[in-house]
Order: structure tokens, then C-alpha cells, then sequence
């Protein structure tokens, strides 16, 4: 399918890929770490604030330094993976510890009674009590992701961004809302599909949640 | 690399020409205090109507989450399409940016105070103005101000993309070394813009804390808030 004379299915996919990869990525790394700055006061005084500093970092900048600290060349798209990897952890470190936070912990007295060694009880009970959590976290890394992913037209790696750099060059006002939409369009389906995901694993949630608006 | 970096930085035209690093330092905290300003005379006053009266409370949730899912390039783009090159496109879709935090921040502070503080301060005889603005805003001071801070970052950050639609700025050294193919520069403009967004980062936090009381005040047998596990309580497995 040709659009404003680029192949628009092959953009998007690109598109959904830069976004999606580093999420996951993202998540795989935050669980260790996570748990980790659940565990140890220590960890946690360390690892919270620094995630603070890394979501701080602008995205353009983190663009443009990555080829410095990996070694890639700076139209790599790997450069862009990983910047969105480590906005995916900063965001993620701290669901996985306020998720773990919210498990109570008669839960895990009750868990560690009945014979769970940690990783266990990781698994089996802590984790699936922190979904609805870590799926609101999941769904905010994911849909910045998408927005996120533009910006590295600049720098010539944007997906879809690059029709803004080309409906910008070019004075095409409908190039560019055709941008906006698609991404915006993206970004929703792919964090409606994220909330039904929490419903599946966590169906108890949904019939909790009213209750939280009163506090 | 390294050594590039510091002859780019130590240059001393880069200090003192009309272009060096201090003028476009301050074009892009120009840009940013005049877009978070902008959109806190329109954010602030809406937070605290809906926060008050809990009207509307629907819009702020709605806005906050669909505007983080709009790509700021293509508003920026956009924006400067449709009202021609100069600083108003591009104070008008930062502000764009900076409103949701703020008015998140605001309403949530606003409709998170205590009911009973209020309900007093109303059977003191306290107008409605009164309880808004002395009893109301001061305890949402914190959460004005995690809004002003989140509003900030995202403002700094995507001041730097107003180099792209031709203002100054920090972002300058990016895109220009970008069409000139200095890596170098481009660099040291990314770190100068990191180190920025740092720098006002740690401010506000200050600012937050100084204008947070004493969170710890709350006695810890407090029926409304149930211990929750805390996890050195807890070793899990022994």
C-alpha cells in the first residue's frame, strides 16, 4: 500500500516493532531488578532514583549518544531499541516494586508456611498478585513507546515519524495528520489489547478496581 | 571520540559567540518556562474548578491518558504547518504538552484532600473561594508541584525538537550536526540536553520536598491506610 509515496505497511511495521521490542525487552529486565530493589533497602535506595535519572534523559539526546556508549553507527535502529529499552526499565523497575509491594503479607507468610522457596513463591504468587500493576506500567511504556519511536526521524529512524520529517519538508499538511493518526491509532489498539491481557491474568482485578477511586 | 568531545566543548567561540552554548542554553529554558507557563494559566484554574466541585473529572482522565499516545514531533510538525516558522506553533504544541500533567497534578491534589479538613473549614463559615484557596490549594501544594515537575520534562525534552522546525535552542546542535554529518557536535548537544533536563529535575524535586510537610505525620495504626506488606518485614522464604 503506497501513501504520500512511501510503503506504508512495511512503516508501520517497522513502527510497531521499534516500539514493541523494547517493552518486552524492557520487562525482562526490570522483573530481576525489580525484585531485587523489593528485597534490599539498599538496592532500592540505588536503583529508584537512577531509573529517575535515566527516564529524565530526553529522548533525542539518548539517541544521539547510544552509538557513543554501544559502539553502533548512528543510523543503527539497534540505537534505538536500546534508548527505548532504557525507558522501558526506568518506567518498569518501578511497577515491578510497587507491584511486589502490594501483595500483602499474610500472603507471603502463608506462601513461605506452606514450603515456597523464594523463587517459587516469586512465580507462583507474587507475581501473578502484581499483574494488574505491572500491566498498568506495561500499557504506559508501551503507548509512549509508540510516540517515542517518531522522534528518531531526526536522526533518520522514526518508522512512521518519518512522515512527519518528509510532510515537513515537503509542506503536506495531510501527510502529517496521516501520521499522527496512524501512530495515535496504534498506540491505542495496542493498549486496549494490553488491558484485556490484565483482565485475562487478572480477572479479580477488575471487580476491585471502583473501590481504589475512594481513597 | 572522547577527545573531540572536550576540544568541541572547550572551544572557546562555543562560550562566547552569539550562537555558543550559553545563548541556545538559554533559548531552550526560554521556550520551556514560557510553554509550562502558558499551559499552567489554562491548566491550573480548570484543575482546580474540577477538583472542587468534581465536575468534569472524566475530561481530565481521558486527556491525560490519550495525550501521552500523540507523537510530539507530529504536533510539532503540524503545528508550524499550519500557522507558519516562528515561536508561537512551537510554544503552542509544547504547551499542548505541558497541560496534562498540570491539570492532572491539580485535580488530583484538589480532590485529594482530606473531605473532614474541608467540611470543617465550611462549618467555620469559610466561603467557597476561602476553602479553596486556603484550605484546598495548600494541601494540594505537593501534587501542583509532581505536576509542574512532570510538565517540565516533557516541555525540556521536546524543546529540543524545535530545532528541527528552525528555532534555537539546544536541539540546534543535534539537527545541525546531523545535516553536517559532525557527530561531535550532535553529541554534545545531547549531552548538554541531558544534563539540563537533570538539572531541573533535581531543582523540582527540591522544590517538591520543601513544599511537602511532614508525610510521616499520619500515626502508623491509622485504620484508613492497612499495613501493607513491606518488604524488609518480609524474607521471603528465610
Amino acid at each position: 500500500m503506497r501513501l504520500f509515496g512511501a510503503d506504508i505497511l512495511p512503516l508501520a511495521a517497522e513502527h510497531i516493532v521499534l516500539a514493541l521490542v523494547p517493552v518486552l525487552l524492557g520487562l525482562v529486565i526490570s522483573l530481576p531488578l525489580g525484585w531485587w530493589a523489593w528485597r534490599s533497602r539498599g538496592a532500592r535506595r540505588i536503583l529508584l532514583p537512577l531509573t529517575g535519572v535515566l527516564y529524565t534523559i530526553p529522548s533525542l539526546a539518548l539517541f544521539v549518544v547510544m552509538p557513543i556508549v554501544l559502539g553502533t553507527r548512528i543510523l543503527d535502529p539497534v540505537n534505538v531499541v536500546v534508548a527505548l529499552t532504557v525507558y522501558a526499565v526506568a518506567l518498569l523497575v518501578r511497577s515491578v516494586v510497587d507491584g511486589l509491594d502490594e501483595v500483602p503479607s499474610e500472603v507471603l507468610t502463608a506462601g513461605v508456611a506452606m514450603g515456597y522457596r523464594p523463587l517459587g513463591l516469586l512465580v507462583g504468587v507474587q507475581l501473578p498478585l502484581a499483574v494488574p500493576v505491572l500491566i498498568a506500567g506495561v500499557r504506559v511504556a508501551a503507548v509512549s513507546s509508540f510516540s517515542l519511536v517518531a522522534v528518531g526521524a531526526i536522526i533518520g529512524q522514526g518508522a512512521l515519524g518519518a512522515l512527519f520529517t518528509q510532510g515537513f519538508e515537503r509542506f503536506y499538511t495531510a501527510q502529517i495528520v496521516f501520521g499522527l493518526v496512524s501512530i495515535l491509532v496504534l498506540a491505542l489498539v495496542v493498549d486496549a489489547l494490553l488491558m484485556l491481557l490484565g483482565r485475562l491474568l487478572a480477572p479479580w482485578a477488575a471487580a476491585r478496581a471502583p473501590k481504589k477511586q475512594g481513597v | 571520540m572522547l577527545s573531540s568531545l572536550i576540544a568541541w566543548f572547550g572551544a572557546p567561540a562555543q562560550w562566547s559567540a552569539a550562537a555558543g552554548i550559553p545563548t541556545r542554553l538559554l533559548q531552550h529554558l526560554g521556550y520551556t518556562a514560557l510553554s509550562v507557563l502558558v499551559g499552567a494559566v489554562i491548566a491550573v484554574p480548570v484543575g482546580l474548578y474540577i477538583g472542587h466541585t468534581g465536575r468534569g473529572r472524566l475530561l481530565v482522565v481521558g486527556l491525560a491518558n490519550g495525550l501521552r499516545a500523540l507523537p510530539e514531533l507530529g504536533v510539532l510538525v503540524l503545528f508550524v504547518l499550519l500557522l507558519g516558522l516562528g515561536l508561537t506553533p512551537v510554544v503552542l504544541a509544547l504547551m499542548l504538552l505541558a497541560i496534562p500533567p498540570l491539570l492532572a497534578g491539580t485535580y488530583a491534589g484538589i480532590s485529594g484532600v482530606d473531605p473532614a479538613a474541608v467540611d470543617a473549614a465550611r462549618g467555620m463559615g469559610m466561603t467557597e473561594r476561602q476553602i479553596l484557596f486556603g484550605v484546598e490549594l495548600p494541601n494540594a501544594l505537593p501534587l501542583m508541584v509532581a505536576g509542574l515537575r512532570t510538565a517540565t520534562l516533557q516541555v525540556v525534552a521536546t524543546a529540543t525538537i524545535a530545532a528541527f522546525v528552525s528555532l534555537g535552542g539546544l536541539g540546534r546542535y543535534i539537527v545541525d550536526g546531523q545535516a553536517q554529518r559532525d557527530f561531535t557536535q550532535m553529541a554534545g548537544g545531547a549531552i548538554l540536553v541531558a544534563l539540563l533536563a537533570i538539572v531541573l529535575e533535581v531543582a523540582l524535586q527540591g522544590v517538591q520536598r520543601a513544599v511537602t510537610p511532614g508525610t510521616r505525620a499520619r500515626p502508623a495504626s491509622d485504620p484508613a491506610t492497612p499495613a501493607v506488606g513491606k518488604p524488609d518485614t518480609v524474607t521471603a522464604g528465610g
